[in-house]
C-alpha cells in the first residue's frame, strides 16, 4: 500500500481514496481480531497459515455490505448478459400513441417520449454500462499494473521515464480529456455497437492508467526488499520468474480493491459522457443516453418516471461496485486490523 | 522553501508541454480528417479542408505543427469558431458565471463538509457518524447528473420555484445557489470523509494524547491541536477541487442552462463547433493544472515538513 501520509506527491485520487478508505465503519463489531481468532481457531492450527486472502476472505463476509454489495453486482451482471430474463419486451418496439405514459400493469416503468417501455430499456440498459465499466476497469488495471510494476522492479531512468509519462496523462481531468478524444472520434449511427463501446473503453483507458501504475508501483516498492524477493534474484531466478511469482501476488491486493472502486467511477464516467451526447449515441441503448433525454426540462414535471428509473439503476450499480471495493480494501489493507 | 517552489515550478513545465502535446495529437495529428464532423451533418468541402489544413499547418512536421500551437496559445489564440467569434472571448464572457459557480460549489463544500466530518469524526461510531458515513457513499455513488435531476424535479414537485429557481440563464448569485449545491455535492461528500479520517487518524496521535494528559479541555484538545493538523489535508484538497469543478460544471451547466464556460462546451458538442470544443477544453486543463500548481505551493507553507526533502 501506498502510504497514505506521503506529504511530497499527493494526488487528488490518492486523497479521494484515503477519503473511501473507512477503517471504522459502525457496522463493523468493535472487536474485529479477537472474533477473527475465536472463528478460526478449530481449524487452523493444524492447517497451512492463511494467507492474506484467506484473511479477507473472513474479514469480507462478516461485513452485510459486502453481501449486499454482491447481489446487487449478480442481479445486474446477469441483465446485462441475458436481459430477456427479466422482461419478455421489446426495448425497440415503440408506439408513438403510447408516449410518456405514465407507470401502470402494462408498462411497469411507464413509457418514454418514443413510445417505447422504459421498463425494457432500463433492463437492455445495463449491458452497455456492465461492458464498459468492465473493460475499461480490466484495460485500465493490466496496463497500469504492468507499467506500475516493471518502473518499480527495473527502477532506474525507465522508472523515471515511466512515471514522468504517468505524470502527464494524470494531468489530463478524465472528463474532460474523454470528451475531446471523443469528440475527435465520433460516432456515427451506423457505427457497430461494439466499436462505439469500445471507444469509450479506449478513451477511459488511455486517460486512467496512471492511477493504478503509481498504486502498482508503490505497493511494488515496499515488496522488493523483503527476503523472499532477494532470496529469488540470488538463486538466479529470471526477472519474470521474480515478478510473476514472488512480487506481483503480495503487490496486487491495494489495485483490485482500487480497480473494483473504479469500475462503479468508470459506469458513472460512461453515463456522463452519454449524457453529454459525446459517449455512446443511439441507437446504443444505455441508462446516460435515457437521462439525458428525461432530464430536458417538460418531461421532469411531465413524465418524472423517465428520469427516475434510469437513474436509480444507474445509481444502484455504480454504489454496489463502490460498496465492494471499499469492504475489499478494508479487508485487503493489514494495517486497518 | 524557496527550493521547494522552484522545485516545483520546474517540475511543472514538462507537465504543461505534455498535456498540451497529447491534447494537440488527440485532435489534430492522429490519422484521420481531423476537419470531419466540423462541417455539420455533411462532408467538408475541399475549400474548408484545404483552409483547415493551413491554419493548423497540417503540412508541415509533427513538431513544428505543435510547437505553432502551443505559440499561439500563450498568445491566448484559441482560434475561430463557427460564427466567426474568437473562442477566447466567448470563454472571457462566460468565465465569471463559472467561477462564481465553483466557488458557491466550494462554500458549501466547506461549510457542509467540514462540519459533517467533524461531527463524524468526535462521535466516532455513533449515529451520527453512520448517517454521515453512508450518507456521503450514496452521494458519491450517485452521478451529479442525477443529483441535479432529481433536485430540480423535487423543487418542481414542491412548486418552491419562486424561492428557488430551477435554471440560471442570468447567472445570477440566487439562481446559481442550486446548481453550486449540486455542483459541489460531491466534493461535500469528499471533504466530509477525508476530514472523519484525518481528525480519527490524529486522535490517535500522541501530541493529542499528552495535550489531553496536561488536564486540556476536550474543546481546546480539538480545537487547537488536533483540528489544525487534521484541516490541512482538507484544505489542500478543496484547493485542488477548484481547478476541477470548473471541468466538472459540463454536467452541471447543462442540467441548469447556465451560460458558463460548461454550458458553451455543450453546445458546442451538439452543434459539432470543434474549434470551440477543443480550445474550451484546453483552457480548462491548463486553470486546472495551474490551480494544482498554486495549491500545492501553499501546501508547502502550511505544511513545513514536506519542503524539506
Amino acid at each position: 500500500m501506498i502510504d497514505r501520509r506521503d506529504h511530497k506527491d499527493r494526488g487528488r485520487r490518492e486523497q479521494f481514496l484515503a477519503g473511501l478508505a473507512e477503517p471504522d465503519l459502525a457496522v463493523e463489531p468493535p472487536e474485529p481480531a479477537s472474533d477473527l481468532l475465536v472463528g478460526e481457531e478449530p481449524t487452523g492450527a493444524a492447517d497451512k497459515p492463511h494467507s492474506l486472502w484467506t484473511d479477507a476472505w473472513w474479514q469480507m463476509r462478516r461485513r452485510p455490505m459486502f453481501w449486499i454489495s454482491t447481489a446487487l453486482i449478480i442481479i445486474f451482471a446477469v441483465m446485462a448478459v441475458w436481459p430477456s430474463l427479466f422482461t419478455s419486451l421489446d426495448p425497440r418496439y415503440c408506439l408513438l400513441a403510447e408516449s410518456r405514459q405514465p407507470p401502470g400493469r402494462q408498462h411497469w416503468f411507464g413509457t418514454d417520449i418514443q413510445g417505447c417501455d422504459v421498463y425494457a430499456r432500463t433492463v437492455y440498459g445495463a449491458r452497455s454500462s456492465i461492458l464498459v465499466g468492465v473493460f475499461a476497469t480490466l484495460g485500465v488495471t493490466v496496463i497500469g499494473s504492468f507499467v506500475g510494476l516493471v518502473s518499480g522492479y527495473f527502477g532506474h531512468w525507465l522508472d523515471v521515464l515511466l512515471s514522468r509519462l504517468g505524470e502527464i496523462f494524470f494531468a489530463i481531468p478524465t472528463l474532460l480529456g474523454g470528451i475531446v478524444i471523443l469528440y475527435s472520434f465520433p460516432s456515427k449511427p451506423d457505427t457497430p455497437y461494439f466499436v462505439v463501446v469500445g471507444k469509450v473503453v479506449l478513451a477511459i483507458t488511455l486517460l486512467a492508467w496512471p492511477s493504478i501504475a503509481r498504486l502498482m508501483r508503490g505497493s511494488v516498492l515496499q515488496v522488493m526488499p523483503n527476503e523472499y524477493v532477494v532470496a529469488a534474484q540470488g538463486l538466479g531466478a529470471s526477472s519474470a520468474r521474480v515478478i510473476v511469482s514472488h512480487v506481483l501476488p503480495n503487490a496486487m491486493a491495494g489495485v483490485i480493491a482500487v480497480a473494483t472502486i473504479n469500475l462503479g467511477v468508470y459506469i458513472a464516467l460512461e453515463a456522463t459522457l452519454s449524457f453529454l451526447g459525446i459517449g455512446l449515441q443511439e441507437p446504443a441503448i444505455s441508462w446516460g443516453i435515457a437521462i439525458s433525454a428525461a432530464s430536458k426540462m417538460g418531461y421532469i414535471t411531465s413524465a418524472p418516471h423517465m428520469l427516475l428509473f434510469p437513474s436509480l439503476f444507474l445509481s444502484l450499480t455504480v454504489l454496489a461496485f463502490i460498496m465492494l471495493g471499499e469492504v475489499a480494501r478494508d479487508a485487503l489493507d493489514p494495517k486497518l486490523r | 522553501m524557496t527550493k521547494y517552489i522552484v522545485r516545483r515550478l520546474l517540475q511543472m513545465i514538462p507537465v504543461i508541454i505534455g498535456a498540451t502535446f497529447i491534447l494537440f495529437v488527440l485532435v489534430f495529428a492522429l490519422p484521420g480528417e481531423p476537419w470531419q464532423g466540423r462541417c455539420g451533418e455533411r462532408p467538408c468541402p475541399p475549400a474548408y479542408v484545404d483552409a483547415f489544413k493551413k491554419e493548423y499547418n497540417l503540412d508541415k512536421p509533427l513538431l513544428i505543427q505543435y510547437g505553432i500551437y502551443l505559440g499561439r496559445l500563450l498568445r491566448g489564440d484559441l482560434g475561430t469558431n463557427f460564427y466567426n467569434n474568437r473562442v477566447i472571448d466567448e470563454l472571457a464572457v462566460r468565465y465569471p458565471t463559472t467561477v462564481t459557480l465553483a466557488l458557491i460549489a466550494i462554500a458549501f463544500a466547506i461549510v457542509i463538509g467540514i462540519t459533517a466530518g467533524l461531527v463524524a469524526g468526535i462521535n466516532r461510531g455513533s449515529f451520527l457518524d453512520t448517517l454521515v458515513t453512508v450518507s456521503t457513499l450514496v452521494v458519491i455513488s450517485v452521478p451529479v447528473f442525477v443529483i441535479g435531476g432529481l433536485a430540480q424535479w423535487s423543487i418542481l414537485k414542491l412548486k418552491l420555484t419562486d424561492i428557488i429557481p430551477v435554471t440560471a440563464t442570468q447567472g445570477t448569485i440566487g439562481q446559481l445557489i442550486l446548481p453550486g449545491l449540486v455542483l459541489g455535492s460531491l466534493s461535500v461528500a469528499y471533504v466530509a470523509r477525508l476530514t472523519r479520517t484525518n481528525l480519527v487518524e490524529n486522535l490517535r496521535a500522541d501530541y493529542v494524547r499528552t495535550a489531553r494528559a496536561k488536564g486540556l479541555s476536550k474543546s481546546r484538545v480539538i480545537g487547537l491541536h488536533t483540528l489544525r493538523n487534521s484541516l490541512i489535508p482538507v484544505i489542500t484538497f478543496i484547493g485542488y477541487e477548484i481547478g476541477s469543478l470548473m471541468g466538472g460544471a459540463i454536467v452541471t451547466e447543462r442540467i441548469f442552462n447556465i451560460n458558463g464556460i460548461g454550458g458553451f462546451i455543450f453546445r458546442s458538442i451538439e452543434q459539432r463547433d470543434g474549434v470551440s470544443v477543443v480550445g474550451a477544453v484546453t483552457v480548462l486543463v491548463l486553470v486546472y493544472l495551474v490551480v494544482n500548481l498554486i495549491v500545492d505551493v501553499l501546501y508547502g507553507v502550511l505544511d513545513p515538513r514536506i519542503s524539506h526533502d
